[in-house]
């Protein structure tokens, strides 16, 4: 399967702050085929660093969709049967407007001129998606971590149109502990002399303090079993100690790695914005309470959180379960097995996808 | 709502689930209504209740494993502790709260049953008869705690932790004043209601408060 990302323009952008984005871009990716009721559309929400490449190979680059091991023919979201739909979120990097984009009232990159944006901000930009393609209803929106914020903000905000939502391994809203970890991220950026007041385009990117935040990124998506299983305390390429502060262990090898790779491919910015819309997020808070925010509409729910992962731990989604079940909402909940931590939702996908299967066929069946 | 009558439907459903409390309880469920299944496994009943009756079900189940096949089959089944779970739902949020085989099994069973007569307009429970027989037979001849093949664990194993007989419930019920609207008695198969406490393995009620 060979994919495009496509880009779309809208004329703006109202946002909670009170400003408005004009115009705004969205690159997005669609899979399989809509169908002639148009009832089969899924749309697909990625996490703080995703983009529209969900599935598939890409044609420009040739790499694999970062969930592609659940979307594709007879996968868990079963491009053979549904239409798939992902677009970069608002405020990204990967081809949607965020604050790398240039802003047409200067000529410039928006740098921290671009507006502080929200979850709910992001969901508008894809409504607006969604309805430029002659989609009215969505058999599900989904999405795992940040991707689940925007599915629970979907069925919140879009009752009407959400026939039903799977948000994975998420939360109505940050703890203090997600906070904490996200701003610990935007510090490391903040405080590398490159990131300039993020006025950086066109020059040197901060990128020791990007690299420094995804490595404390990793360090929450794994879990202390996991990194055990894959680094233990094993040296890398040595036999003894260096006695010296070059990497010695083979975790310090990995973080480092995978800090200096994240650099190529994600401006620091967009982690700023986009973690700081994380942490906004509430859904209580707007509406009252969690029950309210889901007092209007008929969408069916899934909601599946796993044992290891200590960043979105399961009780912020039984949390959300509860306030379905107080407003006698339709909702199903499991909490899978994995060691995986809070990457499980895009690595361990043997149970996830038999029960992401079944209930899409029996949403299908039923609601579309 | 009454309790459906049709007795026609029975060797049908026998098959289908092969447990005759399922049996007895998807004759009592009336079509179109909802339904909440505490301990419902796989969801095999809620999936049955949905295709033959057109109700709209939902379950509570603590095995993770038997929670992620429920899910697969469609029925929207919550992971959780039933003696918690039931908390959160208003009042009069469904027709029947059924809990089959799992009274004897819960920390309190009077809050259990308080929480359903609150959620459902109807409780439908199903337990094994503690007074049967066998059971008195059993601990007169050996003087331990009774073994028999509804109640086959050594005491330091068994789940079953409040033992009950079929007149242990109604006089509960009377106390409480809760409407018994029927009591359907098994040993194998149906059985009467003579000497029921002493002949029927298995006891259905359903009641309203």
């Amino acid at each position: 399967m060979i994919t495009e990302t496509r880009n779309i323009r809208f004329d703006s952008l109202p946002l909670d702050c009170g400003e408005t984005l004009s115009p705004i871009e969205v690159a997005y990716e669609t899979y399989g085929t809509l169908n002639a009721a148009k009832s089969n559309a899924i749309l697909i929400c990625h996490a703080l660093t995703g983009d529209a490449h969900v599935a598939g190979v890409s044609a420009s680059d040739g790499k694999p969709g970062w969930w592609d091991s659940m979307v594709g023919p007879g996968k868990a979201f079963d491009t053979s049967r549904y239409f798939i739909v992902c677009a970069n979120v608002l405020g990204g990097c990967r081809g949607t407007t965020g604050p790398g984009s240039v802003n047409p009232a200067s000529g410039k990159p928006y740098a921290l001129g671009f507006p502080v944006i929200t979850v709910p901000d992001m969901v508008r930009l894809q409504k607006m998606l969604v309805d430029a393609l002659g989609i009215e209803r969505l058999l599900t929106v989904t999405g795992g971590s940040m991707g689940g914020m925007q599915a629970l903000e979907w069925a919140s905000a879009y009752p009407e149109t959400v026939i039903s939502a799977i948000p994975i391994a998420t939360t109505a809203r940050h703890s203090a502990q997600q906070i904490a970890f996200n701003e610990v991220g935007r510090q490391a950026i903040m405080a590398d002399p490159d990131w300039n007041n993020g006025d950086y385009y066109g020059g040197q990117p901060p990128a020791r303090g990007l690299a420094v935040a995804r490595m404390v990124g990793h360090i929450t998506y794994m879990s202390d079993e996991s990194m055990r299983q894959k680094f233990g305390r094993r040296l890398r390429d040595k036999e003894t100690f260096g006695f010296d502060f070059s990497a010695d262990f083979e975790v310090e090898s990995y973080l480092r790695y995978r800090g200096t790779q994240f650099v190529n491919r994600f401006d620091a910015n967009s982690y700023l914005y986009i973690t700081k819309a994380m942490d906004y997020f509430d859904l209580a808070a707007r509406s009252g309470s969690l029950a309210d925010a889901f007092r209007n509409g008929k969408s069916r729910f899934l909601l599946i959180s796993f044992t290891s992962d200590w960043l979105y731990p399961s009780y912020q989604s039984v949390e959300v379960v509860e306030a379905l079940r107080s407003m006698n909402r339709d909702v199903a909940y499991c909490e899978l097995p994995s060691n995986y931590g809070h990457d499980a939702f895009l690595v361990d996908v043997g149970e996830q996808t038999e029960v992401i299967h079944g209930f899409l066929a029996s949403t299908f069946k039923a609601r579309a | 709502m009454p309790a459906t009558t049709d007795t026609r439907r029975k060797p049908f459903v026998r098959e289908i689930l092969g447990r005759s409390d399922y049996a007895i309880i998807s004759e009592l469920v009336e079509p179109d209504s909802k339904v909440l299944d505490l301990g419902c496994g796989e969801g095999e009943l809620l999936a049955w209740l949905a295709v033959n009756k057109g109700v709209e079900g939902r379950g509570i189940e603590i095995d993770g494993r038997k929670v992620q096949r429920a899910i697969a089959r469609g029925v929207s089944v919550f992971q959780g502790d039933i003696e918690q779970a039931l908390g959160s739902y208003p009042d009069q949020s469904f027709d029947y709260i059924i809990l089959s085989q799992t009274l004897q099994e819960t920390r309190w069973p009077l809050k259990v049953l308080e929480e359903m007569l609150r959620v459902g307009k109807y409780a439908i429970v199903a337990f094994p008869n503690f007074g049967h027989w066998s059971v008195r037979l059993a601990m007169l001849r050996t003087g331990r705690s009774p073994r028999t093949q509804c109640f086959p664990y050594q005491w330091y194993e068994s789940p079953n932790i409040h033992f009950l007989t079929i007149r242990d419930f109604e006089i509960l019920a009377r106390d409480k004043g809760w409407r018994v609207e029927r009591e359907i008695f098994l040993s194998g198969r149906r059985i009467g209601t003579w000497m029921s406490n002493l002949m029927a393995e298995v006891a259905v009620f359903l009641v309203q408060r």
